[in-house]
């Protein structure tokens, strides 16, 4: 369903993203690992159109969606949930999920589906009427991702959910990833985690200095002897 | 001082900062988007009040529609500055956004010298808000008791405008976080045009209570109260509304009673020295946050 074909990021002088190309199959989760600064961000956020004249090709179901702006992109159906949470501090947990409904106008399906996400979430919904900036990290984490479906996404892009959290909470969040990506969303995930990543994936690509350099099953790559090295530490 | 003259200091104090409160949302609100001090407002306000003159006077507009003209006007000249000198600016340094507002707000203050001369022109008269009108012993003009009214009224639908509608919530949105508020679909230039929209709406409003008791508007009429509304957002706490519309009536009602207790040339200095004041002390202002520098 998305297509990247040679995609190029100029920040300045750097050449960020070096000829990207990947692809996300439909219905399921892709992750997209590497160390800092190998230009995961920059992909995602080349994707959403936040970066200055990305150059290459990216095709959202039979769509050319490269030349379009941040707001036509979310139309799509094309969703990233930003690396840092980045929930708006002043508004309200419910407030900050309308936010995520910003361009729907079907009114009960909105309603649904902010039922569905305090399902998903239940302690969202105890904090229904609580200021988000007032929320620990991981509530806010919940939180951003429950923005996100908020949109009704296709494709959920999710970059480092679960930086900064405690272990126990990661293994939440994946665990809700696999279950959003179980309801019919596409999932492509950035992660610094390899391992967690890897195990839920069911397709992965890894990236190093704005190239892709490998890629394979989840399962392929956490076997892999050069992974294993480079990212899983052993 | 017995209680009759008092109150009608009291009603003058109240009246003339309703007006500074409702200039001083425009800059705080615009503060709160952009960042940006929007030095131009003070002669947009004064830009409205040579509308009011073309209306009334040249054209013959009867009084009620001259007001909406007014303010349709304004805000058109509010949103296409924003169009011509800031949009361009968005990814600039903050400094380079802010001498674009000093260069609009001469680049105003001249036109309308070149227009229409450096010589006070006279105000049209409105005689249904000119109309004395008597409170117990306190006799004043209908535009003097209405004034603060309108503003309380405005100052209402606007924080249940931003406090309840989506496009309020956006605008909240948008003031901590463009990226993360883009990622949502917003689109930024729209919620900043609206900004621009409610900013000039009441600066048009402030204009007309502010001009119709007075005899004359010239092209620096703007300036001084400009400042001073100024002041009021930052006394109140630059970016909060509520701190605007507070930090408005303390000073109408300090100035107004300056005046009264016979020290008319210092009014203004204790407007300044309590901007000082506040810098030093609480520079946050009265209800305003706590920023922490992004490091």
């Amino acid at each position: 369903m998305l297509k990247i074909e040679n995609l190029h990021v100029y920040y300045g002088g750097i050449h960020a993203l070096r000829g990207i190309n990947m692809e996300v199959a439909d219905g399921q989760i892709i992750s997209l690992i590497g160390a800092n600064g190998a230009g995961k961000s920059t992909t995602l956020k080349a994707i959403m159109s936040l970066v200055q004249k990305p150059e290459g090709h990216i095709e959202f179901d039979g769509t050319d969606i490269s030349k379009m702006n941040t707001r036509d992109v979310v139309k799509q159906g094309i969703v990233l949930c930003p690396e840092g949470r980045r929930v708006f501090p002043d508004l309200t947990v419910d407030e900050n999920l309308t936010m995520g409904a910003y361009l729907r106008k079907d009114k009960a399906d909105v309603k649904k589906d902010r039922d569905w996400v305090y399902e998903l979430f239940p302690r969202m919904k105890e904090r229904e009427w609580q200021l988000a900036g007032t929320l620990s990290g991981g509530e806010q984490q919940m939180l951003a991702v429950g923005r996100a479906l908020m949109a009704r996404p296709k494709l959920l892009m999710l970059d480092e959910p679960s930086l900064g959290l405690a272990p126990l909470i990661i293994k939440d969040i994946f665990a809700i990833i696999k279950e959003i990506n179980n309801a019919g969303v596409n999932v492509l995930l950035i992660e610094q985690n390899a391992k967690a990543a890897l195990e839920i994936s069911d397709f992965a690509y890894v990236m190093e200095t704005g190239t892709i350099t490998m890629s394979g099953s989840g399962r392929e790559l956490l076997n892999d002897d050069r992974v294993r090295s480079a990212y899983l530490g052993e | 001082m017995d209680l009759t003259t008092f109150l009608s200091y009291c009603l003058t104090g109240i009246s003339i900062g309703g007006i500074y409160a409702l200039i001083a949302i425009g800059y705080t609100m615009v503060y709160g988007i952009l960042r940006l001090i929007n030095f131009a407002h003070g002669d947009i306000f004064m830009m409205a009040a040579y509308f009011m003159i073309f209306a009334m006077v040249d054209f013959m507009i009867p009084w009620y529609l001259s007001i909406v003209v007014v303010v349709i006007a304004t805000v058109i000249l509010g949103v296409v500055i924003e169009k011509v000198a800031y949009k361009p600016l968005r990814s600039a340094p903050r400094m380079s956004i802010m001498i674009s507002a000093i260069g609009v707000s001469y680049l105003l203050q001249n036109t309308a010298t070149y227009l229409f001369s450096a010589l006070p022109k006279s105000y049209p008269s409105i005689d249904v808000l000119n109309k004395r009108i008597t409170i117990g012993d306190v006799s004043t003009s209908l535009v003097t008791f209405i004034t603060p009214i309108i503003t309380i009224i405005a100052v209402i639908l606007l924080l249940m405008l931003i406090k309840h509608t989506k496009v309020g919530m956006a605008m909240r949105a948008v003031s901590k976080d463009f990226e993360t508020a883009q990622l949502m679909g917003i689109k930024i230039n729209d919620i900043i045009s609206i900004t621009f929209v409610i900013g000039c709406f009441l600066a048009a409003l402030g204009s007309i209570l502010y001009f119709t008791p007075r005899p004359s508007v010239f092209p620096l009429s703007g300036s001084l109260p400009g400042l001073k509304c100024f002041i009021a957002a930052v006394f109140g706490g630059i970016g909060s509304i509520p701190g605007a519309v507070v930090g408005g009536f303390i000073i109408g009602l300090s100035e107004t009673f300056i005046k009264a207790a016979g020290y008319s040339e210092f009014s203004d200095v204790f407007t300044f020295v309590l901007l000082v004041v506040v810098l030093m002390f609480r520079p946050t202002g009265l209800f305003g946050e706590k920023m922490a520098e992004k490091v």
